[in-house]
């Protein structure tokens, strides 16, 4: 187990778009017990995606079970190569990121999601998610994409219906 | 070496163009800005900004006084204290709105004062119309009490016909 660098803002690498992960094996294992690791030392981390400590895979960690107030959540999720495939809904809501310190703002992100996944034994997963943790998932995935939330923060003064600003908000491709 | 700060305050009629003739007079004389807010109130352009790099508050006056009188903006300056990188993640959001009377903001804000919010942010307008104006508030705060607290504490304010709605601010950080 070791703790990992965490590369911040302007480092070009986050915005560097990560590989599918084709080999699952005890290699990849070892790497996400020291994401975890990375992610419990960050502060108040709730997630963490490979790219954010320089390793160019689709992998991300996310556990939204210790918010203060109790959220819809399937607890501690390791999710390789994620993808996801039903959106519904949108809602403006308040992220930070280990890569940019000292920042907080607000981001339109869909309020349902189903998500497709494999774990890190290369099982297929596959969760519905609300609210906070589809926040969580979508924040996380972006990473994998080469996208910060900097890059979709909307001003104080937009309004949900303004939803160009998500439609517009990427240039990081999805695949 | 620490930076010295002053906070400008400009405000003028609001046309196209004003950010661009501000912030390139100040970059000319290797001012830099730090945090800002400008935004449009009532058809006036207003500007606050923390600037850092100046000599001394009349270099700063004397590098904006011809932008200021081409733009027809007023000026004040104020050298502050504090700096840049002492961000306070907000942890609560409050909504108000209802018909327009005088006290609103003052009634509202007296009682979360009482509570010991730290107001971050607070932005009101005035819509609907002239006959029937609406006031809308939304207000960014920390505290360290409980959603149902401050909500109960707000029982008074809803009952004299105002709407409000307080909800917990749940910062995702990854």
């Amino acid at each position: 187990m070791a703790l990992l660098e965490i590369l911040q803002l302007p480092d070009e690498r986050l915005k560097q778009v990560s590989e599918p992960v084709e080999v699952f094996d005890d290699e990849l294992r070892a790497f996400i017990a020291d994401l975890e690791e990375t992610r419990l030392n960050g502060p108040a981390a709730v997630g963490i995606a490979a790219p954010q400590v320089g390793m160019f895979k689709r992998v991300v960690i996310i556990d939204c079970s210790t918010t203060r107030k109790p959220v819809p959540n399937h607890g501690y999720m390791v999710l390789v190569n994620p993808e996801i495939t039903k959106w519904d809904g949108f809602e403006k809501g308040r992220e930070g990121c280990l890569s940019v310190p000292d920042y907080t703002g607000n981001v339109i992100r869909a309020t349902k999601i189903t998500l497709s996944a494999k774990d890190p034994y290369g099982e297929p997963l596959q969760f519905d998610m609300e609210g906070y943790e589809a926040r969580a998932a979508q924040h996380e995935i972006d990473h994998l994409d080469g996208m910060l939330f900097v890059d979709r923060v909307v001003s104080r003064r937009t309004d949900l219906f303004k939803r160009k600003v998500y439609q517009d908000g990427g240039t990081g491709k999805r695949s | 070496m620490k930076a010295t700060w002053f906070m400008l305050t400009m405000i003028g009629k609001d046309k196209p163009g004003m950010v661009a003739a501000i912030s390139g007079a100040l970059a000319d004389q290797g001012v830099t800005l730090g945090e800002t807010s400008m935004l449009r109130l009532g058809g006036n352009f207003t500007v606050m900004m923390m600037v850092s790099g100046a000599e001394d508050e009349q270099s700063l006056r004397n590098s904006l006084a011809p932008i200021l009188e081409s733009q027809g903006m007023c000026l004040h300056v104020d050298p502050i204290e504090g700096g840049l990188h002492k961000h306070v993640i907000p942890n609560v959001h409050v909504t108000v709105s209802g018909a327009d009377r005088p006290g609103i903001v003052s009634q509202v804000t007296a009682v979360l004062a009482e509570l010991g919010l730290n107001i971050l942010d607070l932005e009101s307008d005035v819509a609907g119309t002239e006959d029937k104006p609406i006031y809308i508030m939304q207000i960014t705060a920390v505290s360290t009490l409980d959603i149902e607290s401050i909500e109960s504490a707000l029982s008074a304010v809803r009952e004299s016909g105002v709407s409000v709605s307080v909800s917990a601010i749940e910062t995702y950080i990854g």
